[in-house]
């Protein structure tokens, strides 16, 4: 077995798939806030508690109802996103014509009432949710062992992004949704019902970070605070590939993932602040970001 | 408005108006900028409005539209009251704008920009024939829409609004800033789509344009309709003309 400057690669191999499982998570979740952006002008920050209760949602219904893995996979994205929807249509449609600001305040708040209430009622210490045993186990590759669910984790996170990618960027329905972000008025003019779009863009972004959270249950303990901490490293993953790009807010995603897994290799200690490193660096040569349209 | 102008633009319409505009007042904001619209459109005209900068011309549209949503007064379709409507729902109603800034969409391409806009009744144009109208679009189908040169997207921006079933077209200004050829092109297809059985509302600064294209002509001035000139009386009235549009 070859050996790179001195790192033996199982040790290589093993940091660059725990960088791509954390970029699945950095990609799933700054869609979802890009997606949001682009057609809602809002920055949501209660995006992680969002994913937060994802995660609780798959495991009430396992606990509760006994509901398996594969039904929270579908069910929770649904019964997440529709939190989403009553939160636009109750609050954060009052504050469109306001500025941004007003939007990010009102989420943060939300964010810390539900992980209030999460933590009120089942405390900070983390519950365990079960790996399906149709993905228990794993495979010798050789030169690593794979983890069937880790490696499930990507694939089903490259899947949903590249199928959201896919439905934005080469559908009629994209075709809506990328008109009403440029010119929101003119879209209605043509008969499109703009407000029910924006209700469902949000609804649609808000399930994508339940969907991560059922992804995350079984490999981080279900816990109140999983998304608060998770969220500050996905809004830099956001600044760095641009608000609002499709496409940006996936490849920063998975790369991050991957540069953080290799700077835990290389340099461990840096590991934790890289990707706030490169943010800074980034913003002081492409405000916009990476991938942004426009300053 | 002086008592002449008001009975030839009363008789002028006739009884079955298309669009009836009456007392038409709208605002941006606080700002008070429609003080008075007044004019009809028949099934099949295509009619004017001329007027100097600033005059009021694309603010009207907006209010018949909608999107000028602080407004007053009337404004019929078929019959049917639309001043408390929103723009979504009056586009249902048949009307259709192609706006003074063209509004192409840059994260669309050229078809996608085409077929936004969705059906709101039978009897648009087919995508064949809007092509066969506009060859050009066909050619550069797969160009990003903002990409086009500024005839193609003002072809374009007319060409989206045919395909709907729409049959009352507000077209503010589509000549404004191209050259003489295209200008022409532009006359063309519009008698075209008279032809066709569209009714068209059409704003412009260059009234010699709009005296090879319509059947009549509103003036309008500081938010009011100040006159109606007939297309074949124009001529006598250049004078007139030219003391509104101040040039
Ligand atoms: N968004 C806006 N906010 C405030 N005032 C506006 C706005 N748009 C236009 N106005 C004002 O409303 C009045 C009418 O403008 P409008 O654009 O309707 O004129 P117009 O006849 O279309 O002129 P032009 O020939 O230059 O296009 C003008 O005094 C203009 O300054
Ligand atoms: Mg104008």
């Amino acid at each position: 077995m070859f050996e790179l400057l001195g790192i033996p690669p199982q040790v290589l191999m093993g940091q660059l798939l725990l960088g791509l499982i954390n970029g699945s998570f950095y990609a799933v979740l700054s869609l979802g806030l890009a997606v949001i952006f682009g057609l809602l002008n809002i920055i949501n920050f209660s995006h992680g508690a969002q994913y937060m209760l994802g995660a609780f949602v798959a495991w009430m219904l396992l606990e509760y109802l006994g509901i398996n893995y594969w039904w929270a996979l579908l069910i929770v994205p649904i019964v997440v996103g529709a939190t989403g929807v009553v939160l636009e249509k109750l609050a954060l449609r009052r504050l469109y014509h306001l500025d941004h600001l007003y939007g990010l305040l009102l989420t943060f708040g939300v964010a810390l009432i539900i992980q209030g209430l999460f933590r009120n009622y089942y405390g900070i210490s983390g519950l365990p949710y079960n790996i399906p045993s149709q993905l228990s186990g794993g495979q010798n590759l050789g030169f690593m062992f794979l983890p069937n669910y880790r490696g499930w984790v990507v694939v089903a996170s490259v899947i949903v992004c590249f199928g959201t990618w896919f439905v934005i960027e080469k559908t009629r329905l994209g075709a809506y949704l990328r008109a009403a972000t440029e010119n929101p008025t003119l879209v209605g003019a043509f008969g499109i019902n703009v407000p029910l779009m924006i209700m469902l863009t949000y609804g649609f972004g808000v399930a994508l970070a339940g969907f991560a959270g059922v992804l995350a249950a079984p490999i981080y303990s279900v816990n109140p605070n999983m998304g608060a901490d998770l969220i500050i490293v996905v809004f830099a993953v956001v600044v760095i590939g641009g608000m609002g790009s499709i496409m940006g807010a996936i490849v920063t995603g998975f790369g991050l993932g991957v540069i953080e897994g290799l700077t835990k290799v290389f340099y461990p200690a840096g590991s934790a602040v890289v990707i706030f490193v490169i943010m800074a660096i980034v913003l002081m040569i492409k405000p916009e970001g990476l991938f942004g349209r426009n300053a | 408005m002086t008592e002449a102008a008001t009975m030839t633009h009363s008789t002028a319409a006739g009884g079955d108006a298309l669009l009836r505009i009456e007392g038409l007042q709208g605002w941006y904001g606080e700002s008070h900028v429609l003080h008075g619209i007044d004019f009809e459109v028949r099934e099949g005209e295509v009619v004017t409005l001329l007027g100097r900068n600033g005059a009021g011309k694309t603010s009207t549209l907006l209010a018949i539209m909608g999107i000028l949503s602080k407004r007053k007064g009337s404004v019929t379709m078929r019959g049917a009251e639309t001043i408390q409507m929103e723009p979504r729902h009056i586009a249902k109603l048949g009307i259709a704008l192609c706006p003074e800034e063209r509004g192409i969409f840059s994260s669309l391409n050229v078809e996608e920009n085409l077929m936004l806009p969705p059906k709101i009744a039978d009897g648009g144009l087919s995508v064949e024939r809007i092509y066969e109208l506009f060859p050009n679009l066909l050619e550069r189908k797969r160009s990003q829409g903002t990409k086009l040169s500024g005839g193609e997207q003002q072809m374009l921006a007319i060409a989206r609004i045919l395909r709907t079933g729409a049959k009352l077209l507000l077209l503010d200004e589509p000549t404004e800033g191209l050259a003489p050829v295209i200008v022409q092109q532009i006359g063309a297809t519009i008698r075209q789509l008279k032809q066709e059985g569209f009714t068209i509302v059409l704003v412009e600064q260059n009234f010699r344009f709009a005296a090879s294209v319509a059947d009549r002509h509103y003036v309008v001035d500081q938010g009011r309709v100040v006159d109606m000139i007939p297309n074949a009386e124009l001529d006598a009235n250049i004078d007139k003309l030219h003391a509104y549009l101040g040039v």
